[in-house]
């Protein structure tokens, strides 16, 4: 390792110093901070010492040069990977023989690719990688009753179910051979012939005459062939067969496949081999039988550019959207959550050559809004498929994680600007995953002139060059890049994880910091003035945290200290050895000072004892304060003061305005114009303290996170800045107390559990790269962004979403494909530097038709919202509320301009985007937008902060949330996980024609559950789910399902329980009577009714359509 | 008299000319990334008022002098500085705002604003030129 350490300090140095004189690269965590006073003095012999990059320490020698390297038999599995090779140089042709000549040998291939879970090092599971193997027969099930017909569910699950995209390329070859075997180009929409039978064609058509394929392909020309769609590996590998050309790679993923669907799966997660099949295919197809030895020379990526013109031409087809699902997404339910693909879907998949323009024509499908009553999906719609060759699609970023408003990026800002839509992408960089390839490695690959990292888009020019798929660059590949740490290889840098994988995490190196990594450090500073002792808060904070401090994230260096505040500032010295905790008041609030410097934040190891001694005494010591003011401002100077030296996190508890000291605000809300239809004034910040504060917090790597529990208004508007800047959270719990509100005394908890216990990142910046010609303009969500394209996060959690807007500002049209990376780097609470890069590649169009055909509906709601909330603050409601319905109007317009053949009447939308207009009531009737019912201030513009830093699947939650019918579920289509049984009633329209007196209804607003319960709701639901007699003993304030031992019971708590996995805030519950007076906060939320001041979805509709006219 | 006049708008002129550059260079160093946008925003700021003055007292004495079409092509971008520096939401740092400059393409349009100014203000600046020898010759 040391030789290699020492080898290549001098390329790494460079690249370092290129990047802070250049655009300051990804590295510089603190530029304004006090990283100055310790610029570069930890070298990296000193780092590595401390932290030696442990993951694969047999792997030095092999990363030597390759002068210096004896052949790979040196490790276990030569034996059956390398037999024959052992005396030869495995590099780069001999090892390419042994595959070529063994067909049988991609059983053994899992072998190499079993080495992950050591690679990797940290304990990520990965079933879709490592554990191919037992996933399949987990599947199946699940997936089995879904929605579709009987016979159509199971000879498909092969296909649908398998969700280890990232190394079966077998899909590709199945797939596509199904089409071009097994059928006819279909040409229409139709619903598929009985699949059994085509897959049993398609076995046929497989072993036994591989040539009755070619006939029904036909259609496009070989040149085009090129392109590593389906189709065109479809081709290669009849060809490859007719020659008889002893090739593995798809030799070797086809036999399989014939096995027949419901035969044991092989464990066929080979990517290694089959994931590049087709790029690597294209040099045999030009020189079919000498292209053997030189199969291996021209890697990775190799065809691109050739490839992007056939892309423009010939889109790849519609992807079966099931297997892609697997790909994208880490295990979870969310799979499972996605629809059966309909009839058409799969019809069109399986159509082949046909699926290009019927998937268009799906999205397209003109629909009459008017007409079409039942517009909402059975279940949430899956985000669309780029559309993608089947190798980009399969390693491209997960939707969750990094998402498009347009996956057809327009090749023009004219195109953009005919269509009416926003351009943005939607971020979750650090959301909790299960898979994470983590990735340590002395030198981190990344262009040299635009600072973008190594990923799976980039092509190979040969084996030592690179070319960046953001600003075209070619770059050299370093030497260590040349061992392949999960293959054990050499000269496969095509194959390392990086390029694999376009979600990633690096352990980074000294070169990314600009001072040791700080500790976990955590400061709690707590409302002790009169109101908060009577809410009683601070009981149930100090017994969370009691709880939960062993959990909290750190390690033996994380530090706590813990401040409050009413009129004046009382600090504890913690210090060890100290017999209990020591009270230190601070009473000058106008210029506060910290009392000692050294044994206010402790380390929570050491004095774990005296930390719990306060726990238990600080709900005590305030009980008889008369002390009503607030001095907030104060308190948080004085934790910047105490914080600025290391930085870290501060929660703040407040309860009240704040009174007294700097930041003093007054109440601005005037309780009767909180229906006002008219403006609504004070969204923004009352004064620039907060803002200032925050902006000082940030330059010092402090976040500040804000729980405000508070039954009168105390301006979050101006409170929440202090949050927004620093890259904080901000939580609200509109009159809280602890026995007169028992549902939020539990949201409290269960919020501090998670918050508590979460993952932290310290020190964070993101930057966010795209391809040449595309740059962003407006950002949205907590942080602050530090320069044109680096957002400062002081802290970073899971749960923050971020989202930027974006213009075309040079055409695009000599690319076929957009990326975008965004590259998260951040001090883990363990006190390693690491950086998370995603990568989003996206298909760029020059059709108008095709830029509607890929609209992200969700995407686009969610960006709108943002903006809207931005136009809100700065210009005022009513115009933000116009602009939302402008949105649509200009939208729709745009696509009845450039539609030629729909008819003239009704209000036309492409399919696409028919949940545009209901999303967008949904939104004017938020909490953030509505006018005319009434909101108070603070609600209002804690509905905004969540909308602009929530993750996505948060917001359209929120906005338009989830309503099923659960007294009478079945387990007709139910989902089979492990051992239990989930129903999955449908999706119903959030209108009150959809409830009746006689059904139980479930609405589910991501941060609230409301049960809602008929007057006349069968008595049996009651007795057996809620545990109590008839409706009339219904209490009015449950606030849980009871666990009962019976069939109902169970259904339905599984129902809930697998709606809230996903979650990890976890909602309150609330179970609503009919007649109860809760049942309004209920009905708000079915937005497709009317109310005395907004219109129902049927009138805003003809609202639209009238506009359009105009 | 005269002279004095168009010799004071002269100096003011290039006061104004030195600072509108000033701000262009600042702005295109924080386009370049620099300099961050806090240390970038506090320092413009800091000339917000100033030239406020100093275009006031350009327009001011122009209108005590009583130069009518020197005076109306003054005013509109004396008013304008005027209405900006007010227009400044409460919550907000100054006019240049660090948490927003990067957004909604602000930093674009301050630049626009530069430029224009600056092109104004040398317009002026050979007025004031002329009309000083003007003045000088009549004396």
């Amino acid at each position: 390792m040391s030789t290699q350490g020492n080898a290549n300090p001098n390329s790494s140095v460079n690249n370092y110093s290129m990047s802070s004189t250049q655009n300051g690269g990804g590295a510089a965590p603190c530029q304004n901070g006090p990283g100055q006073m310790y610029p570069a003095m930890y070298t990296a012999s000193s780092y590595y010492s401390s932290a030696p990059p442990a993951a694969y320490p047999t792997v030095a020698g092999h990363s030597a040069p390759p002068t210096g390297k004896t052949p790979v038999s040196s490790t276990g599995y030569s034996g059956n990977y390398y037999q024959s090779s052992s005396g030869l140089s495995p590099y780069p042709a001999p090892g390419t023989h042994q595959y070529s000549n063994a067909p049988g040998q991609s059983f053994q291939q899992t072998a190499p690719y079993a080495m992950p879970a050591g690679y990797y090092g940290q304990v990520y599971s990965h079933p879709s990688q490592g554990q191919t193997q037992p996933q399949p027969q987990q599947l199946q099930p699940n997936l089995m009753p879904a929605s579709s017909g009987s016979n159509l569910g199971a000879p498909l699950y092969p296909i649908v179910s398998y969700p280890s995209a990232p190394g079966s390329s077998q899909y590709g070859t199945l797939r596509s051979s199904q089409t071009t075997a097994g059928q006819p180009p279909v040409s229409t929409v139709m619903p598929p012939p009985p699949t059994q039978s085509s897959l049993q064609q398609y076995s046929q058509g497989i072993g036994a005459t591989p040539t009755p394929a070619q006939p029904g392909y036909g259609a496009p020309p070989l040149s085009q062939a090129a392109t590593v769609n389906g189709q065109s590996n479809a081709v290669q590998q009849h060809y490859d067969q007719n020659l008889h050309n002893p090739m593995s790679h798809h030799y070797a993923a086809g036999p399989p496949n014939s096995q027949g669907p419901d035969k044991e799966r092989p464990p066929s997660g080979t990517p290694g081999t089959s994931v590049h099949s087709s790029p690597q295919h294209h040099p045999d197809l030009a020189a079919p039988p000498a292209g053997v030895p030189a199969k291996q020379a021209p890697p990775f990526g190799y065809n691109y550019p050739t490839m992007h013109p056939a892309y423009q031409q010939n889109p790849a087809p519609k992807p079966n959207p099931s297997p892609s699902h697997g790909g994208y997404n880490p295990p979870g339910y969310q799979p499972y959550s996605q629809p059966f693909p309909s009839l058409s879907e799969l019809s069109s998949a399986l159509g082949g050559l046909g699926g290009v323009s019927e998937l268009e024509a799906e999205t397209l499908r003109p629909v009459n809004l008017l007409q079409e009553r039942n517009i909402l999906p059975p279940k949430r719609a899956p985000p669309p498929e780029p559309n993608l060759s089947n190798d980009l699609r399969k390693v491209n970023c997960s939707p969750d994680t990094f998402r498009c408003t347009l996956t057809n990026i327009p090749q023009t800002q004219a195109l953009l600007n005919k269509a009416r839509l926003p351009l943005g992408l939607l971020l979750h960089p650090f959301r909790d995953l299960t898979q994470l390839p983590v990735i340590t490695s002395n030198t981190i690959v990344r262009c040299r002139s635009c600072r973008t990292y190594i990923n799976p888009f980039v092509s190979f020019l040969d084996q030592r060059r690179w070319k960046c798929n953001l600003c075209y660059r070619v770059n050299d590949v370093p030497d260590e890049f040349m061992y392949n740490p999960v293959t054990r290889s050499y000269g496969e840098p095509h194959k390392r994880p990086e390029v694999q994988n376009s979600t990633v995490e690096f352990i980074a190196s000294s070169d990314y910091m600009l001072r040791p990594p700080q500790p976990a450090v955590y400061l709690f500073l707590l409302d002790v003035s009169h109101n908060a002792v009577e809410s009683g808060y601070l009981n149930v904070f100090c017994q969370s945290l009691l709880d939960n401090l062993e959990k909290l994230p750190g390690d033996t260096r994380t530090h706590i200290g813990f401040v409050t505040f009413d009129s004046t500032v009382h600090f504890y010295n913690l210090q060890e050895g100290l017999s209990q905790p020591q009270m230190l008041v601070v009473s000058d609030i106008d210029d506060v000072f910290i009392p000692t410097h050294d044994s206010l934040l402790v380390n929570l190891k050491e004095s774990k004892e005296l930390v719990k001694d306060l726990l238990n005494a600080l709900p005590g010591m305030f009980t008889h304060t008369r002390e009503t003011q607030s001095a907030l401002g104060p308190a948080l100077q004085a934790a910047y003061k105490l914080m600025s030296p290391t930085g870290g996190r501060v929660t703040v508890f407040q309860t009240q305005l704040p009174t007294l000291g700097a930041g003093l605000l007054q109440s601005r809300e005037d309780p009767n114009l909180r229906s006002s239809t008219k403006n609504v004034l004070h969204l923004g910040p009352a004064t620039d303290f907060y803002k200032k504060l925050a902006l000082d917090c940030s330059g010092q790597q402090i976040g500040v996170d804000l729980f405000l529990l508070s039954s009168q208004y105390s301006d979050l508007a101006s409170l929440a800045c202090v949050s927004k800047y620093s890259a904080g959270s901000v939580f609200y719990y509109p009159s809280f107390h602890h026995i007169h509100n028992t549902a939020q005394k539990q949201k409290f908890q269960k919020d501090l559990q998670r918050y508590l216990t979460r993952k932290i990142g310290f020190e964070a910046v993101m930057r966010i790269r795209c391809t040449k010609g595309l740059s962003i303009h407006t950002f949205h969500g907590n942080f602050f962004v530090r320069s044109t394209d680096l957002l400062s996060l002081a802290n970073v959690n899971p749960d923050s979403g971020f989202a930027v807007q974006m213009s075309i500002e040079e055409s695009l049209a000599d690319t076929s494909l957009a990326c975008f990376q965004a590259a998260l780097l951040y001090t883990s609470s363990k006190g390693k530097r690491r950086i998370r890069v995603h990568t989003l590649c996206l298909p760029v169009v020059s059709q108008l038709s095709e830029v509607f055909a890929g609209a992200d509906i969700q995407a686009i709601s969610c960006l709108l919202a943002n903006m809207a909330i931005d136009r809100s603050i700065s210009s005022s409601l009513s115009d933000a509320r116009d602009a939302l319905v402008n949105a649509v109007v200009d939208c729709l317009t745009a696509y009845r301009a450039n539609g030629s053949n729909i008819q003239p009447s009704g209000l036309i939308a492409p399919a696409a985007l028919r949940l545009f207009p209901l999303y967008v009531l949904a939104l004017l009737k938020q909490k953030a937008l509505r006018t005319g019912t009434s909101t108070r201030l603070d609600e209002r513009v804690f509905s905004m902060c969540e909308l602009k830093s929530q993750p996505l699947q948060q917001i359209m939650r929120m906005v338009h949330p989830d309503l099923y019918r659960i007294d009478n579920m079945t387990e007709q289509a139910a989902l089979h996980l492990n051992d239990s049984v989930i129903p999955q009633p449908p999706l119903l329209q959030l209108t009150a024609e959809k409830l009746t007196r006689e059904g139980a209804f479930l609405l589910d607003c991501g941060s609230v559950m409301y049960l809602w319960v008929g007057k006349c709701c069968n008595e049996t639901f009651i007795r057996d789910v809620l545990g109590f007699q008839n409706y009339a003993s219904l209490p009015s304030n449950m606030t849980e399902i009871p666990e009962l031992q019976t069939t109902y019971s169970e259904r339905t708590r599984a129902f809930i329980s697998w709606l809230l996995e996903s979650r990890t805030f976890l909602p309150a519950f609330h179970v609503v009577k009919d007649d109860a007076s809760t049942k309004t906060s209920f009905f708000q939320h079915l937005v497709e009714d009317r109310t005395e001041s907004a219109f129902s979805y049927y009138e805003f509709l003809l609202h639209i359509q009238q506009q359009m006219s105009k | 008299m005269e002279a004095a006049v168009f010799i004071s708008s002269l100096v003011d002129c290039c006061a104004l000319i030195f600072l509108s550059v000033y701000l262009i260079i600042t702005l295109s160093d924080l386009e370049c990334d620099y300099i961050n946008a806090r240390a970038c925003c506090s320092k413009l700021n800091k000339w917000v008022i100033p030239e406020m003055i100093a275009q006031a007292l350009a327009t001011v004495l122009m209108l005590v002098s009583m130069h009518w079409f020197v005076f109306l092509l003054n005013l509109p971008v004396a008013s304008w500085n005027v209405y900006r520096y007010v227009k400044v939401p409460m919550g907000n740092m100054g006019v240049y705002d660090p948490t927003e400059i990067h957004n909604r393409g602000q930093l674009k349009s301050h630049m626009k604003e530069a430029m224009i100014k600056l092109g104004f203000h040398l317009l002026c600046f050979f007025i004031y030129l002329y009309s000083m020898i003007l003045a000088l010759i009549n004396d």
